[in-house]
């Protein structure tokens, strides 16, 4: 069976800075994988090469076995995909963004079905419906007229991930979806993200939640200086003897009252 | 000095038409000048090659006065087989002089609106003239509007500066009456009174505009 997502040999540099050193990584379908490490370590930068928002410097995604971005051309030479060819890749996946970025002009149902119209062509009325079905199952359906501005953090997020479940992507990729948040928004965000992997979405998830990768991951990678140190079920890599890197990464987490792993 | 008010109304049909010509310069004008920034701004954005011209093209307009531009247009065409009639050497002057402020406007505008909201409308498979329709211009629109309407109520008062080419507007027309009649001071006195009220009136218009488009934002 097809990984859900590979990334084979992943490069990227910003200017002389090398952010991701050769990473290669497999996402099984249906696996919640979440990526964890210290700040600079490239984790996001990991996650926005694998949704093309940042373009790699070197080697490959695939979706599903399909490339992403770049693929290998007849020679052997990396070449770069068109952008039609990339849309239909993409498609494939949902984000969820730190900073949620709803647009701020249009309502939470507008947020989710902008894209069910514009790009998917669906009737409005139609779209209305799917919209309102993906509001539901975050709860928010009652605040569909509202604008983000009149959202909590908490609310804004989980109308982004509706908007971006209402595609019916096959992997969701979530970019420290609860950094933003006070611990009381944090739960009702995590709570969703709870529910979509016991639905078996398959989710890669950047996060500084240790207690949710714990419970509810069954892959974690952690990241330290660009390189993949660890890849492996929560139980294999928080399990005692631990890699002196991680524990002294983990320690921080300990010393804030985060002793859930203990 | 007697204040003569009479004698500016027995000319008011003079009066009016001028009043109507402005009217009509300030509104073509500052629609063509805006579509023509906008055009600027993203060509600017989008064609790498035409960067460096087209800022060229708007730190000249911006860093000349306006009068000068004007006398190059209409007296200095001429010499490159552009014979333009006042109107039309006037409005066209007008148009560029406003579209290189426009254009700064909206570029102002493409930078402020958030990466993470474009890059959410790519995710989502929006294509580039989608997110530009439906993300990048409704959010800039809102974020350029004081400073558009801000410009357009200065540019109101350029006007004035086409008399200078003998263009019939308000200020060539009032300037005419008073110094037919020796009574400057009625016929500025009216002159400031016209453009008063035309800026207020495009300012309320604008406030108008900016509640509308700000709808989305509670009010604080």
């Amino acid at each position: 069976m097809t990984a859900a997502v590979i990334v084979k040999a992943l490069r990227k540099s910003f200017g002389a800075t090398e952010v991701l050193r050769g990473i290669d990584l497999e996402v099984a379908a249906g696996d919640v994988t979440c990526i964890i490490g210290p700040s600079g370590s490239g984790k996001s930068t990991l996650l926005r090469c694998i949704a093309f928002l940042d373009q790699a410097t070197d080697g490959y995604v695939f979706v599903q076995g399909e490339p992403l971005g770049f693929a290998p051309d007849a020679s052997g030479a990396r070449a770069r995909l068109p952008d039609a060819r990339v849309r239909d890749v993409r498609a494939k996946i949902g984000m969820v963004f730190q900073q949620f970025n709803l647009w701020p002009h249009r309502t939470a149902l507008g947020n989710v079905t902008e894209a069910l119209t514009t790009v998917r062509g669906i009737a409005p009325a139609e779209a209305r419906e799917r919209g309102l079905a993906q509001l539901r199952k975050v709860g928010l359906a009652a605040h569909a007229d509202h604008f983000p501005a009149q959202l909590s953090g908490g609310q804004q997020q989980r109308v982004a991930i509706a908007r971006a479940l209402a595609l019916e992507p096959q992997i969701m990729l979530f970019d420290e979806p609860t950094s933003s948040l006070d611990p009381e928004l944090t739960g009702e965000v995590l709570n969703v993200m709870r529910a979509l992997a016991s639905e078996g979405m398959t989710m890669i998830v950047v996060s500084h939640e240790i207690g949710f990768a714990a419970s509810v991951a069954n892959r974690i990678v952690f990241l330290d200086g660009g390189k993949l140190l660890l890849n492996g079920t929560p139980k294999e890599v928080f399990g005692q003897p631990r890699h002196p890197r991680l524990e002294q990464f983990l320690e921080t987490y300990l010393d804030r009252g985060a002793a859930i792993l203990a | 000095m007697s204040f003569d008010i009479g004698l500016i109304w027995s000319r008011m049909p003079d009066i009016l038409g001028g009043f109507g010509l402005t009217l009509v310069i300030w509104l073509v004008g500052c629609l063509a000048g805006i579509a023509l920034g906008f055009l600027v701004a993203v060509l600017r954005r989008n064609v790498a090659g035409l960067n460096i011209p087209l800022a060229a093209w708007m730190e000249v307009t911006r860093g000349t006065p306006f009068l000068i531009q004007l006398f190059l247009l209409y007296f200095g065409g001429p010499f490159i087989g552009l014979s333009l009639e006042p109107i039309t050497a006037g409005l066209l002057g007008f148009t560029l002089y406003g579209a290189a402020y426009f254009s700064e406007i909206f570029r102002a505008g493409f930078a402020a609106v958030p990466r993470g909201h474009i890059e959410a409308g790519e995710c989502l498979g929006l294509s580039q003239g989608q997110i530009m329709r439906r993300i990048i211009v409704p959010e800039m629109a809102v974020l350029v509007l004081p400073a558009l309407v801000n410009m357009i109520v200065l540019l109101l008062k350029e006007t004035a500066v086409l008399s200078i080419i003998t263009v019939p507007e308000l200020t060539m027309m009032i300037s005419a009456i008073g110094s037919e009649n020796f009574v400057f001071v009625e016929s500025l006195f009216l002159l400031a009174l016209f453009y008063w009220a035309m800026v207020e009136i495009a300012g309320w218009l604008g406030r108008q505009a900016e509640v509308k488009l700000a709808s989305f934002r509670p009010a604080t």
